[in-house]
């Protein structure tokens, strides 16, 4: 089982690889829709990926209101 | 369809539908692109019965207020009819809302029971909200684990009576939803509507755009938007027609829905609407030049050739591949919510898919004008519907003033809120606080607004007086979030921004720390919510007798301020 900081980290660099930024170039803290510059259909799409990554489901309300990396991966760990 | 002029309540005219069309699919419900549950008309009414007859059993009486807080998916259009069937009003809350704001709104509602998912309820059952509803006595939650914790909740799928049911008749003039426009901060607006305006504006829209038996709709809006409720569910459902939901609304799974469902119509909001766009227009650049040279010359054909009216026939003869990708059998998209781009438009229907904008809100029972595309116009809202009279009040030198709707369709008022009701309807008139005009050939163009709030893309109603609550004990005298445009009115759609107005105290200085603490409550906001500068004013704010600040004289103060020079980044 990953621990947290691991989940994260593969957040972080799906989400760098998925919109072409450097890669390290995202924090834990950093809110994605500024940061990758995405709409919230975008930020669907990254879900998407994640989803298939992590092999988990997650509806699409747990993540309503989410906009940071961190947040994210507690809902996706909360998942695995 | 059923002639819906003979019928007084929502759940009367459900009732004749499913008994009129037994057979025929009524709901399909998707997710991850594996097809979950099929009902005709017959199997949704054995579904919803029992449900009704275990509300009667729960004391449900009419009149009483039952909320629904779900994601689109069957048991949402099943419990609401099981509601109309009680004589209950339905609370259609949005669920993506936060538990706190979700509870406000429960409570302002005095909702008796909750509809609910379980994953919705687990974040909202243990939210502190909760303790200030004790109007909710009941909460039903559907698809919880075998053992969940229910938090004081029942399961909805054991929620049935043995018995029949008793059908309970209403008036044309009781309410049948309250639907909350906005206001999750400052004062909520339940808008009251009663079962009239439903039946006139079902009536109406459909006299634009039909539905029969055979139309499949997809729907993506959440339901308890006014539109979908009205063109996902009570629109096709007395037509005969069918809706498809999609539990997951993940672009690559909508994509996917339009061919294998063969859809007919289906209702967006700008944002989505653009990013097809841009997914098509993506796709039409990476075609080799030859191609591309052939299929902008069948663009251009189509173009000239539906110049008065759409022939979709012919649309799906020349420009045969687009249409497949969206299933062939596109009637038209609905376009709602928020101002949508003349160019992106006009995009579609150069491509033979004909885009209905129109203009409407909440409390005038959702559309007001619709474009009829009889000849297509990109640059308006559309022509009024059949049944609205709509007036241009106060117009200045170029005809642009207030836009006013009188109708059958306008809600009954503000729950609860009589003041705001009066300065909202006068004299029978809904005064919008949109500026328009008409042009020559009836249709209504909107030029901005005059009220303190932005619509976002994604048809977010953003009042800024809700935003302030983020702000709340920050280190300065006194401060205010403001529409940009309400302040500096202009003649457009576009661009909505809010602002934060900050009167520092005497001899503060504003600070690298201050604005870092303003940037990152910003941050902390949902993202349509968000604030994209802040103004610093130098006076008193002016307040009333009992401190409040008159936002009305303080933007007056404001507009006279230049707008670029003042707005500064967060």
């Amino acid at each position: 089982m990953r621990s947290i900081e691991q989940t994260t980290q593969e957040i972080l660099q799906l989400a760098a690889q998925q919109f072409k930024l450097p890669a390290g170039s995202l924090a834990p803290g950093d809110d994605f829709y500024k940061k990758l510059g995405i709409d919230s259909l975008q930020a669907l799409e990254m879900l998407s990926r994640l989803e298939n990554h992590f092999k988990i489901e997650l509806p699409d309300y747990e993540v309503q209101g989410v906009s940071d990396f961190r947040t994210l991966a507690e809902r996706i760990q909360a998942r695995l | 369809m059923l002639d819906l002029r003979n019928y007084s309540s929502i759940g009367e005219a459900l009732r004749d539908a499913l008994e009129t069309w037994p057979t025929d699919v009524c709901l399909i419900e998707s997710d991850r692109g594996e097809e979950k549950l099929r009902l005709t008309y017959h199997e949704f009414r054995e579904a919803a019965l029992p449900l009704a007859k275990a509300m009667q059993d729960f004391g449900i009486a009419p009149g009483d207020r039952v909320s629904i807080i779900m994601t689109n998916q069957s048991k949402w259009l099943i419990s609401a009819y099981a509601i109309f069937f009680c004589g209950a009003t339905l609370v259609p809350l949005d669920y993506k809302l936060k538990p706190e704001e979700q509870w406000q709104l429960l409570k302002h509602s005095g909702a008796k029971m909750l509809i609910t998912e379980y994953g919705i309820w687990r974040q909202l059952g243990v939210s502190p909200g909760r303790a200030n509803a004790a109007n909710l006595i009941t909460v039903l939650a559907t698809e919880a684990p075998e053992n969940a914790d229910l938090a004081g909740a029942l399961r909805w799928e054991e929620a049935r009576g043995a018995q029949p049911p008793v059908f309970v008749p209403r008036t044309r003039r009781d309410v049948a939803c309250i639907v909350y426009s906005s206001g999750n901060g400052g004062v909520p607006k339940g808008c009251m509507m009663t079962h009239e305006n439903y039946l006139e504006q079902c009536m109406s829209l459909t006299a634009v755009y039909p539905f029969w038996p055979g139309v499949r709709y997809l729907s993506i809006l959440p339901t308890n938007h006014a539109i979908d409720f009205m063109v996902g569910f009570f629109g096709p459902f007395t037509c005969g027609a069918a809706v498809v939901h999609l539990r997951t609304l993940r672009p690559e799974y909508v994509r996917e829905a339009f061919p294998k469902y063969e859809i007919t119509y289906v209702s967006l909001v700008p944002l989505v609407l653009k990013n097809l766009q841009k997914g098509l227009q993506a796709r039409f650049d990476e075609l080799p030049a030859s191609r591309r040279r052939a299929f902008e010359a069948l663009r251009n054909i189509n173009r000239t050739l539906t110049r008065d009216h759409p022939r979709l026939w012919l649309s799906r003869k020349l420009l045969g591949q687009v249409h497949a990708a969206f299933g062939g059998k596109l009637e038209a998209i609905i376009v709602g919510g928020a101002f949508t781009e003349p160019q992106t438009l006009q995009f579609f229907y150069d491509l033979g898919i004909p885009v209905a904008n129109g203009y409407g809100l909440t409390e005038a029972g959702t559309a007001v004008t619709v474009n009829d595309l009889k000849p297509f116009r990109a640059d308006t809202v559309g022509k009024p519907l059949p049944g609205m009279e709509v007036e241009i009040r106060n117009p200045d030198a170029d005809g642009i003033g207030e836009v006013t709707v009188r109708s059958k369709t306008v809600m009954a008022g503000y729950l609860n809120e009589p003041d705001l009701t009066a300065e909202t309807i006068v004299d029978g008139w809904l005064r919008t606080g949109d500026m328009g005009r008409f042009d020559s050939s009836g249709h209504l163009q909107l030029f901005g607004r005059r009220k303190n709030m932005i619509v976002t893309e994604e048809g977010k109603n953003v009042y800024a007086e809700d935003v302030e609550q983020a702000f709340e004990g920050l280190r300065v005298k006194e401060f205010c979030v403001f529409a940009a445009n309400f302040i500096w009115p202009q003649r457009s759609m576009r661009n909505e921004k809010l602002i934060l107005v900050i009167h520092l105290e005497p001899g503060q200085a504003f600070t690298d720390e201050l604005r870092a603490e303003i940037a990152a409550r910003n941050s902390r906001l949902i993202n349509y919510k968000r604030l994209h500068g802040l103004v610093l004013y130098p006076d008193d704010f002016p307040l009333t007798a009992s401190l409040k600040i008159k936002r009305n004289e303080l933007a007056q103060r404001l507009g006279a301020l230049d707008r670029e020079q003042s707005i500064l980044p967060i």
